[in-house]
């Protein structure tokens, strides 16, 4: 395979920007307690794949190893957060964030 | 020539669908199509020859968080449109400010450029065999402590779970 058709990283580093701001615009935009937890998780995802881009690219392993670690965390993290979202719902027959303002003062 | 349009074709889909995430008003579709976008993101990893990676994605994201998001959604009954959603205003400063992080960052990235010691596609490191070794020989603190972690996340959800007063 020839240097022409190897892909840039930097496409990669465009992409995974582009998704990263949109998840930081759903986590602004959006009231439901679930979507902006999806949001994070797009977050997420989209620095692994940029870790991972970079691993590829300059042939070093560790990089593929710390996604494996993220995608612990950020399945620990989905679990709680769910817990949290079922315990808040339990509480306030609602998920809409507006309702957590009891701490904002 | 053919890796650029699976990359251009997969960089399309996981944005058009994560696009569609925020778009649609109803929080199960908003799963469904985060389902997609984990998806062509598991084609990027199959394009990096990240194998192992692509594999434990699939069954992370989309078997296992996808699942629980399903389930969430469905078992409170929260598949309603947004009763008040944000003023149009809050709206408008969002996409401006995520607009300009997205300008920031692609700035910043601009014209940056690393010699790649080997070819991405055809790299070895992402097998599983050699993950493996690194992570059983130089990571084994790491990979034995998030079972902690785990233990502890599941503790967590069973009392933040639970019915009755603790």
């Amino acid at each position: 395979m020839t240097a022409l058709t190897t892909i840039p990283i930097h496409y990669y580093l465009v992409f995974c920007s582009t998704l990263f701001s949109i998840g930081v615009i759903g986590v602004l935009i959006k009231r439901n307690a679930l979507v902006i937890l999806m949001s994070i998780e797009l977050m997420i995802n989209s620095i692994n794949l940029l870790l991972a881009a970079f691993s590829a690219y300059t042939n070093d392993p560790a990089g593929q190893i710390f996604v494996f670690f993220i995608m612990v965390v950020a399945a620990a993290e989905v679990a709680i957060g769910l817990a949290i979202v079922v315990l808040i719902y339990r509480t306030t027959h609602s998920i809409d964030i507006n309702v957590l303002n009891k701490l904002k003062w | 020539m053919f890796t650029h349009y699976i990359f251009h074709f997969l960089s399309i889909l996981a944005l058009f669908s994560a696009i569609m995430m925020l778009a649609s008003k109803k929080p199960i579709h908003s799963v469904l199509f985060l389902t997609l976008t984990f998806f062509a993101i598991a084609g990027h990893y199959v394009l990096l020859n990240a194998q192992f990676l692509a594999v434990v994605h699939v069954i992370v994201y989309a078997g296992a968080i996808m699942v629980l998001f399903l389930f969430t959604v469905m078992l409170l009954n929260l598949n309603k449109d947004e009763r008040s959603p944000k003023p149009m205003w809050v709206k408008i400063i969002a996409f401006i400010a995520g607009g300009m992080l997205m300008l920031t960052l692609i700035g910043i990235f601009r014209g940056y450029d690393i010699q790649s010691a080997q070819d991405p596609m055809t790299t070895q490191i992402g097998l599983v065999k050699n993950l493996g070794k690194i992570l059983y020989h130089d990571y084994l603190i790491p990979f034995e402590l998030s079972s902690v972690l785990f233990l502890t996340a599941m503790v967590g959800a069973v009392l933040l779970g639970k019915k009755e007063q603790i």
